[in-house]
């Protein structure tokens, strides 16, 4: 059925109620876990208690908000500082990934693309276990042999961020790939032909082309690193991100200072989202 | 008393929500005839067609097919079918159950589905190939296969939107002849619009023009061309010279213009009288005007601009001297024309019948 | 010169290429199955079998809850396609211009929240003291509180809200492909409904449907949290059994087999899937 073939009344207007009821369904969860952060009560859930702002600024048990509760404030700053590694790393070798793919044919190119695809299709917690064991089994050699400590190999932040960077760069490529092919090659020519250097020729008319995929690419890593679970989950030590905090959190019980800090990820993330796609939009008309 | 039409308009109107696409458009089209609807982009014609088709509802009038009223009657159930501009041959399904699509919706059971594909493909020229992909066609191929998709089924009517205008200069030119042919054998009455006044012409036994959402006339080919009734049919249909001006003399049918250059045109009024001083527009057709070398009673003296060479249809561009109008004339490739060249001296003239005047301002 | 250069640039531009796949990717893989196929006999002594593969398929539990996830997660995969399709067809069909756009950012807002907050909603909504609960009450259509949470129509809602996206996105792409010319030609032929969306619209969007079932499915079978906090401590999902090798028993040898079978579950199933649709993985996940 399209717009121009005529419908009965009653097909297109149940169909009009499944879309909402869809979207209900959809803005359902995330509408209560809002709600519910205004809630003056110590459980995430009816009655309704009335209407308080402790669960972000409270600062007396057991009405302790966001801004208040040490341990959430630190795994903001520990999921933001994962987050900013690995966009920056994702995002380097997603553009070297890139025009190593669009702009050079090399033997085995088909045989790299499909393993730089792979990321997508290996579940988070095998990249998780998969990446614990080999460090650890490095880490071993290395520490037999020569008698040092080798930490940084150990669950902990760097294992967090290489394992989210293993599958994060996949994404940064893709986005950045698709708008290199839509380069016009020969702008660049023109700029070698004006007299521009190859490097030069690059950083003054390919890179800013690149510029709203690169930024597009960033602001999605960063979103999918803070929201990252499956693989951080294996692969974490003693500083936890936010998401296993809130994990840990919500596994025995909380109160709605949890929803408070979903509040404010909805918010964040919404806002990032639309940025992405600003960016992305931007570029597409340029 | 005339059989049935097979398809019938009666005050057809389509509104959008800022403009009126279709203007109470009346029309019949006789069983087994060619009607092509001709009109430039956005005149809409390709509304009409898709409500015709049953892909658009009017807003008012009736709409009749073999005398029986389409309103409220679904594009699946009318005794039409449609080749579309872009043919939407299915690229999911092979030649065979592309054409046998509309059977299979019937219910009719498979061996005679099969029976009856081969003979339609048989009957447009494509034999024994219903086991390939649509991909694997050529452009008049396709063509082919879906005017057969449709005559499956058996239609009374057949629509098709410009279904030529994909294809290349050559190809289109052999698929008008073949599209007359195809609607002659199959005797099945043909609605075909169109803003290429060649296709409309070689190939319809009827042509409405269409302007803004209304017909401007219905006629023979002959008819619109020799005999428009309006400026725009007359500028539309066929090349012809234009001029614009006021009219300083009249004389029962026998007008003079003046154009705002100062060159004097002689004409005749066709629809409608005109007075001193109006201003109107008039057409003549190149090849109604005489050229000769020298000169002869109430011809003017041009001298050739340029001559475009293209085989029986060579022009001669021709400056008024005094004026500087120009006027395209058609240049004989005959004897003494043949060494004509720019900046050379012509004489040119035409019958008064010849050169049509409209009242009313240009386009 | 110049050719040396480029080549120098080649081989800069490839290698952090494959020193994330070759470090990250391909030898942890490797090692992962190395450790798999080796035995504990001792302290810190190993011996190669496949001793760990024996386990798991002479331990009812652990295959079972393999083949439970397997068929959920496919289920789940079924019920997303069923409830999408007709959200990605009115997308991509049935509105233009800005009512498209905004429907289609409503349906990518709550993707780029946190699965843990989207799975904490459905938490809030389908606790004994939730939502639903307290709203049935006050319907009057049950007497007492009613516990929604921790079973297995619980785990589906969390999957099935998780995951529609990814089928949505891949099946709007497809269908806004296709002309509308080919459905109303279907119409003009005769054609109905049922039989427009059987001939011509359902095979046209065979690529996206593939794409999506994949990556629901792949979602699906890989997820913790959803069924952890959704289907409670014995949901019985496989990522579940591999964190508790990995993590609360510390035996590795026997979490990383468990890896290694699901890894080969969701590839087989994508080679499959693949395979069926005769498309191409890099087709159907490049895009």
């Amino acid at each position: 059925m399209i717009p121009t073939v005529p419908q009965s009344g009653v097909l297109k207007w149940s169909y009009r109620a499944y879309v909402t009821l869809f979207f209900v369904y959809l803005a359902l969860p995330l509408s209560v876990v809002c709600a519910f952060a205004f809630n003056d009560s110590v459980f995430p859930s009816l009655p309704w208690e009335g209407f308080t702002l402790d669960w972000f600024f409270g600062d007396e048990a057991p009405f302790i908000g966001v801004f208040h509760e040490r341990s959430i404030l630190r795994s903001i700053g520990t999921s933001a500082f994962v987050a900013v590694w690995v966009a920056g790393m994702a995002v380097s070798v997603g553009t070297c990934n890139a025009f190593l793919f669009v702009r050079h044919s090399f033997r085995g190119q088909g045989v790299l693309y499909i393993l730089m695809l792979l990321p997508l299709i290996i579940p988070g917690v095998i990249l998780g276990i998969s990446i614990l064991v080999f460090s650890s089994s490095v880490a071993n050699t290395l520490e037999d042999a020569t008698g040092l400590w080798f930490d940084g190999l150990r669950p902990g932040l760097i294992l967090v961020i290489l394992g989210q960077f293993s599958f994060i760069t996949t994404f940064a490529t893709l986005v950045i790939s698709a708008r290199l092919q839509k380069f016009d090659q020969s702008l660049e020519e023109a700029a070698l032909n004006l007299g521009a250097t190859k490097w030069g020729a690059v950083r003054q008319v390919t890179l800013p082309f690149l510029l709203p995929a690169i930024l597009g690419a960033g602001v999605v890593s960063v979103l999918m690193s803070f929201e990252n679970f499956n693989t951080t989950l294996m692969l974490v030590g003693s500083d936890s991100p936010l998401t296993i905090t809130m994990f840990d959190k919500l596994k025995h019980g909380s109160t709605p200072v949890l929803n408070a800090v979903s509040l404010l990820l909805i918010v964040c993330s919404a806002i990032l989202g639309l940025m992405s796609l600003l960016f992305q939009g931007r570029g597409s008309k340029g | 008393m005339p059989a049935t039409p097979d398809l019938q308009c009666i005050e057809l109107t389509k509104d959008f929500s800022d403009f009126r696409a279709v203007d109470q458009v009346s029309f019949d089209v006789p069983p087994g005839s060619f009607f092509s609807i001709l009109g430039p982009s956005g005149c809409g014609k390709t509304t009409l067609l898709r409500m015709i088709a049953g892909f658009q509802f009017p807003t008012s009038g009736d709409l009749k097919i073999k005398g029986k009223s389409m309103i409220g009657v679904g594009p699946n159930k009318r005794p039409v079918s449609m080749v579309f501009q872009h043919l939407a041959l299915f690229p999911m399904m092979n030649i065979g159950e592309n054409v046998g699509f509309g059977l299979r919706q019937r219910g009719v059971n498979k061996t005679e589905i099969k029976q009856r594909v081969e003979r339609v493909l048989d009957r447009v020229g494509l034999p024994g190939i219903t086991e390939r992909q649509v991909s694997q066609l050529s452009g008049g191929q396709k063509q082919r296969v879906a005017i057969a998709r449709c005559m499956v089924l058996e239609p009374d009517v057949l629509l098709l939107d410009e279904p030529l205008g994909a294809l290349d200069l050559k190809l289109r030119e052999h698929m008008k002849i073949e599209l007359k042919s195809l609607q002659s054998a199959f005797n099945t009455t043909f609605v075909y619009i169109t803003h290429d006044q060649s296709e409309a012409l070689v190939m319809s036994d009827k042509i409405a023009v269409m302007n803004k959402g209304r017909f401007d006339q219905i006629g023979t080919a002959r008819e619109l061309y020799y005999d428009p009734n309006s400026a725009f049919v007359a500028g539309f249909v066929g090349d012809a010279n234009r001029f614009e001006g006021k009219i300083t003399a009249v004389n029962g049918d026998a007008v003079t213009m003046v154009t705002d250059n100062g060159s004097h045109l002689k004409a005749c009024t066709i629809t409608e009288r005109v007075t001193k001083g109006q201003h109107v527009q008039i057409f003549i057709r190149p090849e109604a005007i005489q050229l000769t070398l020298e000169a002869v009673a109430d011809a003017d003296e041009y001298t050739i601009e340029s001559v475009l060479f293209n085989g029986a249809n060579s022009l001669a561009i021709l400056r008024d001297p005094a004026t500087g109008d120009l006027l395209n004339v058609t240049l004989p490739q005959t004897g003494a024309f043949l060494g004509l060249g720019k900046g050379d001296r012509v004489y040119a003239r035409w019958e008064p019948e010849q050169a049509r005047c409209y009242p009313g301002e240009g386009r | 010169m110049t050719s040396d250069r480029s080549k120098l640039g080649f081989y800069l531009l490839l290698a952090p290429l494959l020193l994330w796949l070759v470090l990250l990717i391909i030898l942890p893989h490797i090692g992962l199955f190395f450790v798999s196929i080796s035995e504990k006999v001792g302290v810190r002594e190993y011996e190669t079998g496949l001793g760990n593969y024996a386990v798991f398929f002479n331990e009812p539990l652990y295959w079972r809850t393999f083949a439970r996830t397997a068929i959920m997660s496919i289920s789940t995969t079924a019920l997303t396609l069923i409830l999408g399709f007709p959200i990605a067809y009115y997308i991509a069909k049935m509105t233009r211009g800005r009512t498209k756009t905004t429907l289609f950012l409503m349906c990518l807002i709550p993707f780029w929240v946190s699965e843990l907050v989207r799975t904490f909603g459905w938490m809030i909504l389908l606790r004994e003291t939730g939502i639903v609960s307290n709203a049935l009450q006050y319907l009057g259509l049950t007497a007492g509180p009613v516990e929604f949470l921790y079973n297995d129509a619980a785990i589906m809602v969390g999957l099935v809200y998780t995951s529609i996206l990814f089928m949505i996105v891949p099946l709007v792409t497809t269908l806004d492909s296709l002309d509308d010319s080919m459905i109303e030609a279907g119409y003009d032929l005769g054609g109905t409904g049922v039989s427009i969306l059987r001939e011509i619209i359902i095979p046209h969007a065979i690529p996206g449907i593939v794409s999506g079932c994949i990556v629901v499915f792949m979602l699906s079978l890989g997820n913790y949290l959803t069924p952890i906090l959704l289907g409670g401590k014995d949901s019985l999902w496989f990522t579940g059994l591999i964190y508790t090798q990995f993590i609360t028993r510390f035996n590795w040898e026997l979490g990383s087999a468990f890896g290694f079978l699901l890894l080969a579950l969701s590839s087989g199933i994508v080679f499959v899937g693949l395979k069926l649709s005769r498309q191409t993985l890099s087709e159907t996940m490049g895009r």
